[in-house]
Formats: structure tokens, C-alpha cells, sequence
């Protein structure tokens, strides 16, 4: 009887520790691509991240040297033109889900928006490009900006209507209680308080659009040079990754790797902001 | 100015105002019936979808004096206080029928608009509520400020003496910059009163302001809405008895949706002409 209720402890401590040696390696499976595609970067770019990949444009094939400025500058242009688009859409968007609809108006946009969501970033891409591409018979920064708006828009609602809600309703009460008007109460009351939820919900959407290739290939479309009219082409870094990595040349392609680097290194930034920005609860509850 | 009158007043112990409240008693029932009412509630109802909520009420609510609604949980107090504001309506799906006049006028006209009826008529609420992005001042002065009051000059001397008024100006006077949520309990709460009567509103409903609070904070509580008695209408939704008794002049109690009884405190308490009113009060049921 003894001997077999020790068997047991035997078992039982085996079983508990094969569960958490699983949940350990899975939890190393999650950590490891991050910390591989880091390393792999690092290795493969860092050696091209130079003072000139900051300052100089391409050089033409077959000339060594030459850097990136234009595409870093354009990313952000693109994202500040995409900013222009998805943030006032998408928050005005999430304050209507959350202050606004009715139940079954609000059950039909979460329902749309999350599908908006679900939709290939290429889709984007063609969307734009029949919208703005044809019309205007030019690739251009606008309709690239629009395209990766576009993208924002869901993204930038359903966290501004999350962050939105867990505002007490007390406060919006004690608001109107005093005469305020609705509007003034949920801009000066509400949004107020669940302002940096906001802001992280804004910076989470623009990381996540920053690294998009595919909705600006025949949109923003790239260019070698400075952008000197938003109604042209402009270059973008996944985009001049993407040329730069299919190409023949090795000098490309070290280029290739830097920027990724780059690129990925701006967005952990956004990622470190947002978590700064977080630290305190989004809505202190009293 | 009857305000400044107040301010001056030396602060008089809660067991002074007692034995005052039983000593002019007899007498603020014949000034009440002097004046007019504050509010007529005529044939009053609510629903809340198909639940009827309070059903045929009438009662005059006195000008200048303290009005206490008393009821078991869920007879409805709450949503008679809220009608008086129309803050019932936040609530999706109420339908009404009846009047509430104040001052001679229905707020239910179809002309007449909440926001305004809300300015004139404040309210503080069970859970204190300090708006948490906002400073003590800012607090005490958002109402005034969001409905586009700029003079510095008033803005200063409003906050002081709202802040005297809700005897709270001798506790936080060197912290005005320090957030309105860092006080404590009992002071976020007066607090809140001092919000509701900067923006001067001629009647202030309270709705159990001091459950939440420890004795020492009901007492000042208690203290405090007996001083604003002196320039407000006061209506207090309590599920204290004691409370009632202590500091209401005219009490109506309330049982399932219906007015029972409605007359001075001190005819409620000590000889009530409904059986359930007797019952509720030596504590029988409820």
C-alpha cells in the first residue's frame, strides 16, 4: 500500500514536470524567431548600417556606397499621410462604437471592422490602386498614405472604442450632471481620461502599418530619388527591401539586410514607447 | 450676497445642528408651505423597457430645505431623484409619463433641453468621482470652465468659495495643482459637491453621498448639506434611516415604484399614518 502510494508521488511529480517542461519550450519557441531574426539581421546588416545609409540616395548598379535617406524619409512621410487618414477616421470611428450606436448599429461596424481587418494588405493595394492609381494615371505618395490609412482605420477603431469603455461611466455622469454638453463631455471628459490608451492604440496601428510592402507596390510604387511632389512616386524601406533583395547584386543586398535592420529596430522602438506609455493603467479606476 | 453670508458663518458641530434641526422644526413647516414648491412631481412614472420603475407618484418637493427619500433597495428612489435632472434618461429605453415641473415649468417639454435643466439643478452620486486627469482646481471648476467661463479673477474666487462651501478650502488650499483623486475618500466627495456648486445650480441631488464613507466623513458629510440647506434645495436619496432623521426636514418614503408617504421628518418618524411606513422605520422589513 506504502509503496505504491509512493509510486504515485513518483507519477505525479513526473506529470508536473513533463507540463512545465512543455510550457518552458513552447514559451522558447515563442521567444527564439524573435531572437533569431534579430541575430540573423544584426550579422547580415549591421556591417551597411554606416553614416551614409542614413545620408546618401541609392547609387546607380555597379557603384558601391550609397544609403536609404529617401526611403526612410518616405516611410515616414507615408506613415504621416496614413496617420492623416486612419487616425481621425478611426477614432472618431471607435468614439461612435462606444458612445454613440445603438446595440445592433454596433454589432454590424465591430462586425465589419474586424473583417476589414482580416482582409491581405495587397487588397489595400488594388483598392487604392483602382481608386487613385487610375484616375490620377500616377503612382503617388497620396495613394500609398491612403492605403496604409486604410489599413489603420479598423485597427485604430476597435482600440479606441476598447480603451473608450473601460472609462467608469461615473465619470461621464458626474459630467453631464454639471451641464456639460455630450460632446464636450466625451472629448473633455472621456477621451481625456483614456487618452494614452489612445495614443498606444495609434502608435500599435502605425508600427504595424510601417513594415507593409505589399499595398504600396503599385501605389507609392518607390522611386530611386527624392520625392519631390506627394502626386509622385516615393520610396518607401520595406519597398526598397523588397527591389533590393531580388536583385543580383551582393552590395543590394547587404543594403537589403540594413535596412531591415532598421526597420525592424524603429518598430521595437515604437513597441518600447508604447509600453512606457503604458506602464500606468490606462484609466485609474477610483 | 446670501453665499458670502455663509462663508463667514464659523463651522458649528454636527450635534449643534441637531439639536437647532429639533428646535426649529415646528416652524419649517409652516415657511415651507409659504413658498413654492421646488418641484412639483405630478402623476410621475418610469420604465425601463417594459419594468415599471416608479409608477404614479405626486409629491411637491420645498424650496430651501432638505428633502430625504428613503426606501427598501430597488423601490425605485434612485430613478425618482434622477428624474428630477432627467439623468434617468442615460439609461437606454425609459419612457415617461407625468410631469416634474420645477419652478412652475415641466422639464419634459419637448422644448427644453437637459443640458440646461442640468446646469440649474446638480448632482452628486453615491461613488465619489473626481475626474482623474484633472487637478483639485480643475475639478472643482470644469463645469464653469467647459461652458466657457475665461475671467481668472472669477474662476479663483469661485473655486475658494466653492471649496469653503464644501468645508473642504482649510484641507487642500496648498495643494489646489495636486490631482483631485490623491484625497482621500471623504474629501473626493466633498469634492464633488464643491464641483456641483461652482457651477451654481439651485438645487443639488444627492444620491446616498455618504454610504461609502466612514462615520467621521458622514458626519461632515451630514454637516456640510445642512450648511448648503441655508441656499439650496436639497434632495437626498438615503438607505440610512438614522441618516434621514438626522438631516432631512421633509421625507418621502418610498415602496415598490410607489410614494407611500411623504411629510416632515419628524411626523415620519414619530408618527406615521401608513402601517408600512412604521413597519420600514422600526426596522420590520427592508
Amino acid at each position: 500500500m506504502k509503496a505504491k502510494r509512493g509510486d504515485q508521488h513518483v507519477w505525479r511529480k513526473t506529470k508536473s514536470a513533463l507540463a512545465s517542461g512543455g510550457a518552458f519550450v513552447c514559451a522558447l519557441l515563442v521567444i527564439a524567431p524573435l531572437a533569431l531574426v534579430f541575430f540573423h539581421l544584426l550579422r547580415s546588416g549591421a556591417s551597411a548600417v554606416n553614416w551614409s545609409f542614413f545620408t546618401e540616395l541609392p547609387k546607380p548598379v555597379g557603384a558601391p556606397g550609397g544609403g536609404m535617406v529617401n526611403a526612410i524619409a518616405g516611410s515616414f512621410e507615408l506613415l504621416g499621410l496614413a496617420a492623416l487618414v486612419g487616425v481621425p477616421v478611426g477614432v472618431l470611428g471607435g468614439v461612435y462604437l462606444a458612445e454613440y450606436g445603438t446595440v445592433r448599429g454596433n454589432w454590424m461596424l465591430r462586425f465589419v471592422a474586424d473583417v476589414l481587418n482580416g482582409v491581405p494588405s495587397i487588397i489595400w493595394g488594388v483598392v487604392v490602386y483602382g481608386l487613385i492609381v487610375l484616375r490620377f494615371k500616377s503612382f503617388s505618395a497620396y495613394a500609398g498614405g491612403l492605403a496604409l490609412g486604410f489599413i489603420m482605420i479598423p485597427l485604430v477603431m476597435r482600440t479606441t472604442e476598447e480603451v473608450l469603455l473601460l472609462v467608469p461611466s461615473g465619470y461621464r455622469e458626474a459630467s453631464l450632471a454639471l451641464g456639460i454638453s455630450r460632446w464636450k463631455t466625451i472629448v473633455h471628459i472621456v477621451m481625456k481620461t483614456a487618452m494614452k490608451g489612445i495614443v498606444t492604440g495609434v502608435l500599435l496601428a502605425l508600427a504595424r502599418v510601417a513594415g507593409e510592402t505589399a499595398p504600396l507596390l503599385f501605389t507609392a510604387f518607390g522611386n530611386r530619388f527624392w520625392n519631390h511632389d506627394l502626386n509622385e512616386p516615393i520610396a518607401a524601406l520595406p519597398l526598397q527591401i523588397f527591389s533590393y533583395a531580388i536583385s543580383p547584386y551582393d552590395d543590394w543586398h547587404r543594403q537589403a539586410w540594413a535596412g531591415a535592420l532598421v526597420l525592424v529596430v524603429m518598430i521595437f522602438f515604437v513597441n518600447v514607447l508604447v509600453r512606457f506609455l503604458t506602464r500606468e493603467r490606462v484609466v485609474r479606476v477610483p | 450676497m446670501e453665499s458670502a453670508a455663509i462663508i463667514q458663518r464659523p463651522m458649528i458641530s454636527s450635534a449643534s445642528i441637531r439639536q437647532q434641526e429639533l428646535a426649529s422644526e415646528g416652524e419649517s413647516t409652516d415657511t415651507a408651505s409659504e413658498r413654492r414648491p421646488a418641484f412639483e412631481v405630478e402623476q410621475l412614472s418610469i420604465f425601463y423597457g417594459q419594468k415599471k420603475a416608479i409608477e404614479d407618484i405626486t409629491l411637491a418637493v420645498p424650496s430651501k430645505m432638505i428633502t430625504a427619500i428613503i426606501g427598501p433597495s430597488g423601490c425605485g428612489k434612485s430613478t425618482l431623484l434622477r428624474s428630477l435632472n432627467r439623468m434617468h434618461e442615460l439609461i437606454p429605453n425609459t419612457r415617461i409619463e407625468g410631469k416634474v415641473l420645477f419652478a412652475g415649468k415641466n422639464i419634459y417639454s419637448p422644448e427644453v433641453d437637459p443640458v440646461v435643466i442640468r446646469r440649474r439643478i446638480g448632482m452628486v452620486f453615491q461613488k465619489s468621482n473626481p475626474f482623474p486627469t484633472m487637478s483639485i482646481a480643475d475639478n472643482v471648476l470644469v463645469g464653469l470652465k467647459l461652458n466657457g467661463v475665461r475671467d481668472r479673477t472669477f474662476l479663483r474666487e469661485r473655486l475658494e468659495q466653492s471649496l469653503r462651501m464644501s468645508a473642504l478650502w482649510d484641507e487642500v488650499k496648498d495643494d489646489l495643482h495636486k490631482p483631485g483623486v490623491s484625497l482621500s475618500g471623504g474629501q473626493q466627495q466633498r469634492l464633488c459637491i464643491a464641483r456641483a456648486i461652482a457651477v451654481e445650480p439651485e438645487v443639488l441631488l444627492m444620491d446616498e453621498p455618504a454610504s461609502a464613507l466612514d462615520p467621521i466623513a458622514t458626519a461632515k458629510i451630514e454637516e456640510l448639506i445642512h450648511e448648503l440647506s441655508a441656499n439650496y434645495t436639497v434632495v437626498i436619496v438615503t438607505h440610512n434611516m438614522q441618516q434621514a432623521g438626522r438631516c432631512s426636514d421633509y421625507t418621502a418614503f418610498l415602496y415598490l415604484g410607489r410614494l407611500i408617504e411623504f411629510g416632515s421628518t419628524t411626523k415620519i418618524f414619530s408618527n406615521p399614518s401608513e402601517r408600512r411606513t412604521e413597519d420600514y422605520i422600526t426596522g420590520r422589513f427592508g
